[in-house]
């Protein structure tokens, strides 16, 4: 048995263990691998800093417990940036696994913004099941679709949602989604139907999807995966956990590669030996 | 090392080890957290759904519209019903809603296929005019672009952007055989399909390490002290 047989016949829970290491390793001792701020993040950062300050931002944040290591670190600071900026920002979420999770987050970084609070500055209008239903609601009122908050109190009563009717109130919406329903169904439904301005920011698995809405214009700023949230905390000069994961990241992309390779090469060398 | 005493976070740091358990193979312990997290979700979506959803879209506007009140202004009467304050009007939706229930009583249960006729027409609805506005118009309309745009990177990505969307469109006509021009043409479509399929599983790869990455952070930062 050579080389190739030794491959063909190993066992695939070394290769689960290589890659275990290769991702753990660098999250202890980092090796700080380069970094590039691609355009459709900084299209991202450029539509937030374009916006007025004072204005109020719808900002979706469409997922669950899945996405946190991709979702959470680009809510975190799309949120921040949000406020640094001196903007309101309301948050609706439209998967059931999201609002607990969503509104840690947004409790985290609000306690960052001492003079910053809730109800006033930011709300968690929390999860309303329905999906392109309740966006298309949103559209005659976001307080008929909300009628509480998170926190189950009315949302008519807080100062934040004086400003809000529907979309009209927003100047661009802020779409941070896992999948369905999500940034599709935002552009779908309520980009191109109410013409409100879009950038979105999504798991990287889905994130070929967006392209063609980034080429057309819909999207004004596309974060795809950790490598996309990694690259706006670059741009906003923080370093979170996206940042601190992307070695791990590029070090797994790269023993990917390789299986990649050395399959190609054992089915080759399978297909050289006589009787095969 | 500063290990956390969270009582929370061992809960879930052992839950997390125990999934990974299955990477080695099937175990009891893998058994018991996927049979966990099954038996929560279901318990958590019903508790939220009746909290976030029932109560206040159906139930409490009810309740006031049997007082004569509504959500929105002063105006009294049950029926009085505008948009975004449909009053006595929500008993509709809410039959609607319990007729979904009778398909657990035999006899009655085509009853619910009048709610379920409704979901689905009002989303097919919601669904194609959307995809109408937002997919098909405004990809069209952005795949109309001029070939010469001044510079040449920009003009040979415009030309790349052509000829890759008419050769993948040209792969998808099967009402007639793939030979000649059609057939060179279509070859070439998958070539761009590929590279297309190729970003998408580079994509996959990055999401999926993603989640092992959380997974490590979770353990390192917040259970052991580590980072």
């Amino acid at each position: 048995m050579g080389f190739w047989g030794f491959l063909e016949g190993l066992d695939r829970r070394w290769i689960f263990l290589t890659m275990g290491i290769l991702v753990l390793v660098p999250l202890i001792w980092p090796i700080a691998l380069p970094l590039m701020v691609t355009p459709p993040v900084r299209g991202f950062v450029e539509a937030i800093d374009a916006l007025p300050e004072g204005s109020t931002v719808l900002m979706a944040c469409d997922y669950d417990p899945g996405a946190i290591p991709e979702l959470v670190p680009m809510t975190r600071t799309a949120f921040r940036h949000l406020l640094e900026r001196d903007m309101k920002v309301v948050v609706t979420v439209l998967w059931n696994g999201g609002p607990g999770l969503v509104d840690g987050v947004l409790h985290e970084v609000a306690q960052e913004f001492p003079d910053k609070a809730y109800g006033v500055d930011y709300i968690n209008l929390g999860y309303k099941s329905g999906n392109e239903a309740v966006m298309v609601l949103m559209g005659q009122g976001v307080a008929n679709a909300f009628p509480r908050d998170y926190r189950g109190q009315d949302s008519r009563t807080y100062p934040i949602m004086q400003r809000v009717s529907d979309y009209s109130s927003f100047p661009l919406l802020v779409s941070l989604s896992a999948g369905y329903p999500g940034t599709k169904e935002w552009v779908q439904q309520v980009n191109t139907r109410f013409n409100l301005p879009m950038v979105a920011g999504v798991t990287a698995v889905s994130a070929p999807e967006y392209y063609p809405y980034l080429q057309s214009g819909q999207l004004g700023g596309l974060l795809g995966g950790m490598a996309g949230a990694a690259e706006y905390e670059k741009a906003r000069n923080e370093a979170d956990s996206a940042t601190k994961g992307m070695d791990a990241q590029s070090l797994g992309h790269l023993f990917v590669a390789l299986c990649i390779i050395l399959g190609n090469l054992v089915q080759w060398s399978r297909s050289r030996r006589p009787g095969e | 090392m500063n290990m956390t005493t969270d009582l929370g976070i061992w809960v879930s740091a052992l839950l997390t080890l125990f999934i990974f358990s299955f990477v080695y193979k099937d175990n009891p312990f893998y058994k018991f957290a996927e049979h966990l997290f099954v038996g929560v979700s279901a318990g958590y979506w019903t508790i939220l759904n009746f909290w976030t959803v029932i109560y206040p879209n159906l139930w409490e506007p009810l309740q006031l519209a049997f007082r004569g009140q509504g959500v929105n202004g002063d105006r009294a009467g049950m029926w009085a019903a505008e948009q975004g304050d449909y009053r006595a009007f929500l008993i509709l939706p809410g039959v609607l809603g319990l007729l979904l229930f009778t398909r657990l009583f035999g006899k009655i249960g085509w009853m619910s296929r009048l709610s379920l006729a409704m979901i689905i027409g009002v989303y097919v609805g919601i669904k194609t005019t959307g995809f109408a506005q937002g997919d098909f118009v405004e990809q069209v309309r952005a795949s109309l672009q001029p070939l010469w745009t001044g510079s040449l990177g920009s003009s040979f990505n415009a030309i790349l952007f052509t000829v890759g969307l008419i050769c993948s469109l040209l792969f998808f006509f099967f009402s007639r055989e793939h030979k000649g021009a059609l057939g060179v043409a279509s070859k070439v479509g998958i070539y761009f399909l590929m590279v297309g399929f190729g970003a998408g599983y580079g994509y996959t790869v990055m999401s999926r390490i993603s989640l092992l990455i959380g997974r490590f952070q979770f353990l390192l930062h917040d259970w052991l002290g580590i980072t």
